[in-house]
C-alpha cells in the first residue's frame, strides 16, 4: 500500500468527475430513448456500419471489378432477381455487391472528413470562445468568411487543382465544413468560460491549456457531438455529389461512383431503375438516419423542445 | 433605419469581397501552376507554355500580377478567356437568366410551402399533421437533389413520358411565341419540382424549430394571459417573430441552393450555370471555373448584404444592438 493513496471511501477528483459524467450520460440516454425518431436513426446507422464492417463476408470484392465479372460472364443490365437481388449494372457487376462495398468507402470518407472538420472546428471554436478579445475577432472573421464561400464552387476548383481521388474529396469536405461547427462551438465555449468554476480554476493558477482540456472541452462535448452528427450528414451528401460529378477515385467503389457509372451508361433513359434506386436509397437512408439522430440530440440538449 | 447601419454592412461586404479576390488570386496562381494544368490535358511545347504564361501575365512577380493584371481586368468586368478563346464573362452572362428562372421559382415556392407547413406544425406540436410533415420534411431535407431528380426522370419522364427527359427547350423543332413559353415551362417542370421539394425540407424544419422557440417565449404566455384569441396570438405575436430566422437561413442555405442547382442542372442537362460548372470541371477549364467561383462568391456576398439590411429593417434589436 502506498502512502499517497486516498483513504478508502474517498474518491479522487478524476473519479468524481467521471462518475458525474457517467450520470449525466445516463440521464441524457434516458431522454434520448424516449425519441422514436432518434432510436430509428441510430438503428439505421448501426446497420450500415455493420454492413460496411462485414463487407468481406457478405460479398466477394472481385464482384466490383469489371474485368472479373467479364470472366464470370455475368448478365449485363439484368433486373433484380434471386441471383442478383439488386440487379446488375452495364458491365455485369451485381449492384448489391457494389452497394455493400460502396458503404465502406462512403461511410469512411464521411467519417474521416467529419472528424477532420470537427477537429479544426473545435480547436478554433473553443479557443475563440475561451480567449475572447482579439483572438476571437480574428478567428470569427475567418470563420464568417469560410461560411459565405460557395463551398461547391471551392470544392470543384480544389478538385481541378488537386486532381481526382478520395484524398481530395476528404480535403474538400474538411475545408468547406469546419466553419459552421466552429461558430456553434465558440458560442458554447464562450458561455462556459464565463462560469464561476473557470474563474476559480484561474484563481488557483491553472494554465489556459489545462482549463480548456478539463473544463471547457468536457462542457462543450454535447454540442460537439451534435455538430458531428449534422456535419456527418452533410459530408455524406457532399461525398455522393462530388463522386457523382466524377471527382471520385475511379478505382474504388462508393455509392456516388455507382450512381455516376449508371448515369453515364444511360440508366435513366434505358429504364434500368435498379442501378439508380438502390445506391440512391442507401445515400438517402444514411443521411436521413444522421438527421434523425441530430434531431433527437436537439431534444436532449434543449429542454424547450421536449414533449410537455 | 440609420444610414450608418447600412454603411457598416456595405463596408463589411466589400472587405469580404476583397478577401475572396485575394484568396482566388492565390488559389489559381500560386497553389497550382495554371499553365501546367492546361498543359496536362493538351499537348504543348515549352515555347507555347511560355507564350501562354506571358499572355496570362504569369511571368511577373505576384504583387505586380495582382495590381497590374488581375485587379484592372476584374474592374473592367473582364474574367479572361477560356483556352478555346471564348469570353468567360459572356459564357456566364448567357446562363444567368436560365439558372435564375429555375432556382428563383424553386426557392420562392419552397419558402412559401416550408413557412406554411412550419407554422402549422410548430403551432400544434405533436399533432398528426406535425408528425407526418416532420418525417416528410426530414426525408426531403436528407435527399440530395440530384437523386430526387433522377427518381423523377425515371418515373415521370422515362416511364410515364409525361415530361421531357432533359434540356431547356425542344431543340429539334424550335417553337416561337406562346408555344415556346409552354415548351420552356414543360422542360422546367421536373427540375423545378425537384429543387422545390429539396429546398422545402430545409425551410419547413427551420420554420418549425423557430416556431417552437417563440411559442415558449414569455411574451407568448403574456399575450395569451391578456385573453386575446388563439389565432391572434399566433398571427400577430408568434409568427412574425418566428419568421426572422427564415431570412438568415435563406442566406446560410445559399451555398446549398447553388449546390442543389449544380446537381439538378447536371442530371436534367438544363443549360444553366450549374451545368456550365460541371462542364468546366470535366474539361479542366480553369479560367471558366475561376470566373464561376468569383461570380458565385459575389452573389453570396450580395445576398448576405441584402439579408443583413432586411434583418435590420424588420428587427430593431439588430439595428440598435
Amino acid at each position: 500500500m502506498s502512502a499517497v493513496s486516498a483513504p478508502t471511501g474517498e474518491r479522487s477528483a478524476r473519479q468524481i468527475a467521471w462518475s458525474r459524467r457517467l450520470r449525466a450520460g445516463k440521464a441524457s440516454w434516458a431522454i434520448y430513448r424516449t425519441s422514436g425518431i432518434g432510436l430509428a436513426g441510430l438503428a439505421i446507422i448501426v446497420a450500415f456500419v455493420v454492413i460496411a464492417l462485414l463487407a468481406p463476408l457478405l460479398a466477394n470484392k472481385s464482384g466490383t471489378l469489371i474485368t472479373y465479372v467479364a470472366e464470370q460472364h455475368q448478365p449485363h443490365n439484368a433486373p433484380p432477381s434471386l441471383a442478383y437481388p439488386f440487379g446488375t449494372d452495364h458491365f455485369g457487376r451485381s449492384v448489391l455487391t457494389q452497394v455493400i462495398w460502396g458503404a465502406r468507402v462512403s461511410l469512411l470518407v464521411g467519417a474521416i472528413a467529419t472528424l477532420g472538420a470537427l477537429l479544426i472546428g473545435s480547436a478554433i471554436g473553443l479557443s475563440a470562445g475561451f480567449f475572447g478579445g482579439r483572438v476571437d475577432g480574428i478567428l470569427m472573421r475567418l470563420t464568417d468568411w469560410f461560411m459565405v464561400i460557395p463551398w461547391l464552387g471551392l470544392a470543384l476548383v480544389l478538385a481541378a487543382i488537386m486532381g481526382k481521388g478520395l484524398v481530395s474529396i476528404i480535403t474538400v469536405i474538411v475545408i468547406t465544413s469546419w466553419a459552421f461547427p466552429a461558430r456553434v462551438i465558440r458560442a458554447q465555449s464562450w458561455a462556459v468560460s464565463s462560469r464561476p468554476f473557470v474563474e476559480r480554476a484561474r484563481a488557483i493558477g491553472s494554465r489556459d491549456s489545462h482549463i480548456i482540456a478539463t473544463h471547457i472541452l468536457p462542457n462543450s462535448m454535447p454540442i460537439i457531438f451534435t455538430q458531428m452528427v449534422i456535419t456527418g450528414a452533410s459530408a455524406i451528401y457532399t461525398e455522393s455529389l462530388l463522386s457523382f460529378l466524377g471527382m471520385g477515385d475511379p478505382n474504388s467503389v462508393s455509392w456516388g461512383t455507382t450512381l455516376e457509372d449508371a448515369f453515364n451508361q444511360g440508366a435513366l433513359t434505358a429504364g434500368h431503375w435498379w442501378q439508380i434506386v438502390f445506391p440512391g436509397m442507401c445515400i438517402i437512408l444514411a443521411i436521413l438516419a444522421l438527421t434523425m439522430i441530430g434531431y433527437a440530440f436537439d431534444q436532449v440538449l434543449n429542454p424547450r423542445l421536449r414533449d410537455r | 433605419m440609420s444610414a450608418s447601419y447600412i454603411l457598416k454592412r456595405v463596408l463589411a461586404a466589400f472587405v469580404t469581397l476583397l478577401f475572396i479576390l485575394v484568396f482566388n488570386f492565390f488559389l489559381f496562381r500560386t497553389l497550382g501552376d495554371p499553365v501546367k494544368l492546361i498543359a496536362r490535358d493538351q499537348q504543348m511545347s515549352v515555347d507555347e507554355q511560355d507564350a501562354l504564361r506571358k499572355q496570362l501575365c504569369l511571368d511577373r512577380p505576384p504583387l505586380e500580377q495582382f495590381t497590374q493584371c488581375y485587379m484592372p481586368q476584374l474592374l473592367h468586368g473582364n474574367l479572361g478567356q477560356t483556352a478555346s478563346g471564348d469570353d468567360v464573362s459572356t459564357l456566364i452572362w448567357d446562363r444567368i437568366p436560365k439558372t435564375l428562372l429555375l432556382t428563383g421559382t424553386a426557392t420562392l415556392l419552397a419558402t412559401i410551402m416550408g413557412v406554411w407547413v412550419g407554422i402549422k406544425a410548430g403551432w400544434k406540436r405533436g399533432s398528426r399533421f406535425d408528425r407526418w410533415t416532420l418525417m416528410t420534411s426530414m426525408t426531403f431535407y436528407s435527399t440530395p437533389e440530384f437523386l430526387l431528380g433522377m427518381f423523377f426522370i425515371i418515373v415521370f419522364a422515362a416511364w410515364l413520358g409525361w415530361f421531357p427527359i432533359s434540356g431547356y427547350q425542344n431543340v429539334v423543332t424550335p417553337t416561337t411565341g406562346f408555344a415556346h413559353v409552354l415548351d420552356v415551362l414543360n422542360h422546367l417542370f421536373l427540375p423545378c419540382l425537384t429543387l422545390t421539394l429539396g429546398y422545402f425540407g430545409e425551410y419547413s424544419l427551420v420554420m418549425r424549430a423557430s416556431m417552437l422557440d417563440v411559442v415558449a417565449e414569455d411574451f407568448t404566455t403574456a399575450s395569451r394571459a391578456k385573453g386575446i384569441r388563439e389565432s391572434e396570438v399566433r398571427n400577430r405575436h408568434v409568427v412574425p417573430n418566428a419568421m426572422l430566422p427564415i431570412i438568415t437561413a435563406s442566406v446560410l442555405y445559399f451555398g446549398f441552393i447553388i449546390a442543389g442547382a449544380v446537381g439538378v442542372e447536371y442530371v436534367f442537362s438544363y443549360p444553366g450555370l450549374g451545368l456550365l460548372t460541371v462542364d468546366a470541371l470535366d474539361s479542366t477549364n480553369l479560367a471558366l471555373l475561376e470566373g464561376l467561383f468569383l461570380f458565385f462568391s459575389a452573389a453570396i456576398i450580395v445576398a448576405n448584404l441584402v439579408a443583413d439590411v432586411l434583418m435590420g429593417y424588420v428587427d430593431p434589436r439588430i439595428r440598435y444592438g
